[in-house]
């Protein structure tokens, strides 16, 4: 079998929002552009997940038509509360006037982001794109000058060694006159690129968050569609900073969550733990004690804001959406930002494939999505700079009083990856066992997210130095990864007498942590076999 | 209202998955009748002493030895005439003949039922028997096989009449060939009776062995926890689980498995679980109908030395 | 020779079935959706014939709503020649019986030779409609096969048979209906540049109506629940002696 090759106009690389917004205008602005979409995920919305409030307006501005009729846009917020937890049992409301601007929701609505993601596949598709779920693009293609020209799908059905099974088959080059990187937060490409293209060059270090989301269905009296709460305060306390969200949606439906920021300083911290935890507290478990948890899921979230964003695009090509890092930190919202660059990049590569002259800098800045993420560019630095009391005071202050006018700029220099302090200066924290009731442990919770991979494949998360987990990662931090991974996929076992790094790579949710925060950067996530990976409904 | 049950034999022994229908017939009617398709009349016998059965038709033929399932359903069917229910237990023998019954009786048959509601409502199992459906039957006939674990298997005692059918055997149009009995070295996973299932306590290769012995000691299948071939104990053709092999065994023995929820779906519906292990919260032991919590090597050491 | 492929899409064998709280029914509402497992190693096999050159043409068949033809198209991805689609109204819990019957008239249509499938469908686990259509054609049946061998006068198939007992051989006339195991093959990818050329591949729709087929269900399902895994009494042993004793007592050992 022969390596084959085609040819299309563009190349969308991710099946998100940014990636089929970008998809769609491109064939709204000029539908004899061939265009092709990859995603990853068995189906579009399968790696999809998300709180999530989303603000309509994009989409009504790309689908003005037909947006009213999507379908998950159908519970509207009505009451909007966040409350600060003190303590494992109490909670204080947090007055409207007090919550920063951006985290007010008149307007919007609870959806399912990876329900908008399949209705918007739908649209591609009608509008003549071609889009190939269970297809990650494992490379980008440089022609001779340096150029991105393309991508390369890998190829199937190789054994745990890489060696060829009868049933290989030769992935496939696909060259593009210009490819859109849209692979959601630290796509393993848009990684490579930024360095091939020193995308993040005078930019402040992108900070990351990892974010919990469960599903559960609840009796009616427990559910009041349309409504919103926010969480700040515990568990996560001083060093560990985020918020958890509970929101009522269509069909009897709750999703419960928790973000925690991936700057935490306590390699013995858990999040999946204090996910599981957070649920205990009498705010959130009223909603959901006499209901049933449906899914589980996890993903890092893109969220150093403005000062961050990487230049988005480069020669032969551009990054968009939580790949570049357009989320507003001040909303903590991605979708609607996500869905503009997606319309910002069609543009600006529909200008480029005419030949007009432009500057997608330039456009840019003169962009909707610019100006919001201009007002909230400190949000985030300043929580980190701050600390969670110091930042959110801040927060208030520059958001609410001085409406994000402020002309100074509050930056976070430290990447994620070296926030941790050794072990040995740590206090272990020990976390209650599951009750079953509320809180699951891992492998419970990783069945609820349908992830499945190809068993005899070869691992797709690689140690660039085989040694470091035992001998670096273990001595001074208790090797994190056992605990930073919300699947449990890197355990620490005793095999033969002595101490083992066993990677459990069919576990992966794909949320690229451990790429993140692992601290001596020795773990690489690359694409699986197609197709492999959770299975998200509704999330 | 009476109930036909199409007999397994093997051999000239009754097959348990037909004692099991015997008794799911008796909560349909009492007036039970038997079919047997056999080579040899003399195997009839073993049918007349089953409990519960009033007559016992029976086609003796030599064409029927290995017969071919267009031949058995058209004789199956055309004793149907005379009654309202066709019973068979759930085996890939009337598996491979009662919906060809039913296509030829116009019936659609019910696959592996669990539970008898009403005369004509019943419970079976849907994806993987992770799904319990209950179904009404709207036919005038109604063809169904039955689970054999989720019924008592009914015993001897009974002595009904033999009576011999002489019914044309129609032309077949498949030749047996040959058969290769299963070779009782070491019985196959999913069909296995036993299983002894190793999981990643266990500690190392070396040490699965123990499982090994174990198993041959029970005569029972060996099995593994996804752990456990991903540690590189033994190979994937082992694993129980959602992605591995789901089984059913009379006996599940699992020794050094926590229980992962995907484990837990390849075996749940063992009969009997026994857990070795020494972690008491293990979740696999809530699943347990006997738990040994001790030390791995010394309980395997002690099972394989002790005499049965 | 002609071979046809019945195949079925059904919710996928790693996504875990449930029961939707509010409408009582299993809940496929946005989820994954694939071939039958069995089915793809039906189409595996009825390609491997073609390539052999013993067939002439492979023609894949499924029944149901218009999202069926995602599944069609897998199968002419994967090879098959050509696909036929039967569409139905909405979701019918179309059974065994009803499928036997549309695909016996597709099958006298196309004159087929040979119909492979496969044994079961992992939704409804009934194993019923290879076996219900070879009585319905009054064809030879071959079910649960693990190896397939075509016979050199095309005549006949020899196929082994995973049954309960062990392996037994048969031959087949034909025309012939095999129900295809898990042993039988591993199936191939689908891979990009195929998929992209099974676009272009015909598929002819029908509209069920026109089997003028009685479609009302004979069996109904009145409710699902999910079966969970349910906890046990434990009781603890403390020795290999009391434990074979328990397992004697329990009867099964």
């Amino acid at each position: 079998m022969e390596r084959e090759s085609i040819e299309y106009d563009v190349v969308v690389v991710g099946g998100g929002p940014s990636g089929l917004a970008s998809a769609c205008k491109l064939k709204q602005l000029n539908q004899n552009l061939s265009v092709c979409l990859l995603e990853k995920g068995s189906e579009i919305g399968s790696h999809i997940i998300s709180g999530a409030v989303f603000e309509p307006e994009t989409l009504f501005a790309l689908f003005p038509e037909e947006a009213s009729n999507c379908p998950t846009l159908n519970t509207a917020v009505k009451r909007d509360d966040v409350y600060f937890l003190a303590g494992n049992k109490k909670s204080i409301k947090v007055p409207s006037w007090l919550t920063p601007k951006g985290l007010h929701n008149n307007g919007n609505y609870i959806i399912s982001l990876g329900e908008l993601c399949q209705w918007i596949g739908e649209r591609a598709v009608e509008l003549g794109v071609d889009i190939f779920p269970g297809f990650p693009a494992q490379n980008y293609l440089l022609d001779k000058n340096g150029r991105v020209c393309g991508i390369a799908t890998g190829d199937m059905g190789l054994d745990k060694q890489g060696n060829q099974k009868g049933t290989w088959t030769p992935g496939m080059d696909i060259y593009a006159k210009q490819t859109i990187f849209a692979e959601g937060s630290r796509g393993h490409l848009g990684k490579q690129l930024i360095r091939e293209f020193n995308l993040d060059e005078n930019k402040t270090p992108q900070h990351f968050a990892i974010g919990f989301k469960e599903i559960w269905e609840v009796d009616t009296d427990q559910h009041s569609p349309g409504d919103v709460l926010h969480t700040i305060g515990w568990p996560l306390n001083k060093g560990t900073s985020g918020g958890g969200f509970l929101y009522h949606f269509s069909d009897n439906r709750i999703a419960v969550g928790l973000i925690v920021d991936l700057n935490y300083n306590n390699p013995y911290h858990s999040p999946f733990q204090e996910f599981q935890q957070y649920k205990q507290h009498p705010k959130i478990k009223q909603f959901l004690e006499f209901g049933k948890r449906v899914s589980y899921g996890a993903r890092a979230i893109t969220k150093g804001g403005l000062h961050s964003l990487v230049k988005m695009d480069f020669d032969g090509g551009i990054i968009i959406g939580c790949d570049a890092g357009t989320l507003n930190p001040g909303k903590i919202k991605g979708s609607h930002c996500a869905l503009q660059s997606g319309i910002l990049a069609a543009e600006y590569i529909n200008k480029v494939l005419n030949e007009e002259v432009c500057d997608f800098d330039d456009m840019f800045k003169s962009s909707a999505l610019y100006k919001e993420l201009h007002k909230a560019r400190n949000f985030s630095s300043a929580l980190h700079k701050f600390g969670f009391y110091g930042g959110s005071i801040y927060n208030f202050i520059e958001s609410n009083i001085f409406r994000n006018k402020l002309p100074f700029e509050i930056k976070d220099d430290k990447q994620d990856c070296d926030s941790l302090k050794p072990s040995k200066d740590s206090k272990i924290k020990s976390y209650a066992a599951p009750d079953n009731v509320l809180s699951f442990d891992i492998t419970s919770s990783l069945f609820l997210s349908g992830t499945n991979h190809e068993e005899d494949q070869p691992v797709h998360l690689k140690l660039t130095d085989a040694k470091i987990p035992l001998d670096y990662n273990l001595e001074k931090y208790d090797e994190p990864a056992q605990r930073y991974c919300p699947a449990g996929v890197y355990e620490i076992i005793e095999k033969d007498g002595s101490d083992y790094f066993q990677i459990n790579a069919p576990n992966c949710l794909h949320c690229k942590t451990c790429d993140i925060k692992d601290p001596a950067q020795n773990i690489t996530w690359t694409p699986p076999q197609g197709g492999g990976g959770p299975n998200y409904i509704s999330m | 209202m009476s109930v036909l049950i199409l007999i397994e034999l093997n051999g000239s022994e009754v097959s348990s998955n037909s004692r099991a229908a015997i008794t799911a017939a008796t909560q349909l009617s009492d007036k039970i009748d038997a079919l047997v398709l056999t080579d040899d009349s003399a195997n009839a016998a073993s049918v007349a002493s089953l409990d519960s059965i009033n007559n016992v038709k029976v086609i003796a033929d030599s064409k029927l030895e290995h017969v071919s399932v267009g031949v058995a359903s058209k004789l199956v069917a055309e004793v149907m005439a005379d009654y309202k229910y066709l019973l068979s237990g759930s085996s890939t023998y009337s598996k491979n003949i009662l919906p060809r019954v039913g296509a030829l009786l116009d019936v659609q048959p019910i696959s592996d039922v669990c539970e008898i509601k009403s005369n004509n409502t019943f419970v079976r199992p849907l994806y993987a028997g992770n799904i319990m459906a209950t179904v009404e039957s709207s036919d005038d006939t109604i063809v169904m096989t039955i689970r054999a674990t989720a019924f008592e298997h009914s015993g001897d005692g009974g002595s009904a009449a033999v009576e011999e059918l002489s019914l044309p055997i129609p032309e077949q149009k498949s030749n047996f060939i040959s058969i290769q009995e299963s070779q009782s070295e070491r019985p196959e996973l999913t069909t296995a009776d036993r299983i002894v299932s190793g999981g990643r306590g266990l500690g190392s290769k070396e040490n699965f062995a123990l499982i090994d012995q174990l198993a041959d000691k029970l005569d029972a299948a060996v099995g593994a926890s996804r752990a456990a071939v991903d540690a590189g104990f033994i190979s994937n053709d082992y694993q129980v689980g959602q992605t591995g092999k789901v089984v059913a065994p009379n006996l599940y023995l699992a020794v050094g498995i926590s229980g992962a929820i995907q484990h837990l779906a390849g075996m749940k519906d063992s009969q009997v679980i026994v857990v070795i292990n020494n972690d008491p919260d293990a979740p696999m032991a809530r699943m347990a109908d006997l738990v040994w919590q001790t030390d791995l090597f010394g309980a395997l050491k002690e099972l394989n030395d002790h005499s049965l | 020779m002609k071979i046809i492929i019945p195949i079925k899409r059904v919710l996928d064998p790693y996504t875990q079935a449930r029961v939707n709280k509010q409408t009582q029914l299993v809940d496929l509402t946005n989820a994954k959706m694939s071939m039958n497992p069995f089915c793809e190693i039906a189409v595996e096999e009825a390609l491997k014939i073609k390539e052999s050159g013993a067939a002439s043409e492979t023609i894949a068949v499924s029944i149901g709503s218009e999202k069926t033809i995602d599944t069609l198209r897998t199968a002419l991805a994967m090879g098959v020649d050509r696909a036929i689609f039967v569409k139905t109204d909405s979701e019918l819990d179309l059974q065994p019986l009803h499928l036997g019957k549309i695909l016996a008239n597709i099958v006298k249509r196309e004159e087929a030779q040979l119909v492979i499938m496969g044994k079961q469908a992992v939704d409804n686990d009934n194993n019923q409609t290879g076996q219900i259509l070879s009585g319905l054609l009054d064809y030879s049946l071959g079910t649960f096969i693990s190896k397939f061998q075509l016979s050199d006068d095309g005549k006949s198939v020899e196929v082994y048979r995973e049954i309960d007992s062990g392996i037994e051989t048969r031959q087949l006339n034909l025309p012939a209906i095999v129900t295809v195991d898990l042993r039988l093959n591993e199936p191939r990818y689908a891979s990009l540049p195929n998929i992209m050329k099974a676009r272009s591949k015909p598929l002819e729709t029908i509209e069920i109506s026109s089997f003028n087929i009685d479609i009302s269900p004979r069996v109904k399902v009145i409710s699902v629940k999910e079966s969970g895994t349910k906890d046990r009494a434990s009781k603890q042993v403390q020795s290999a002696e009391e434990l074979f004793a328990e397992l004697i007592q329990l009867g099964v050992l």
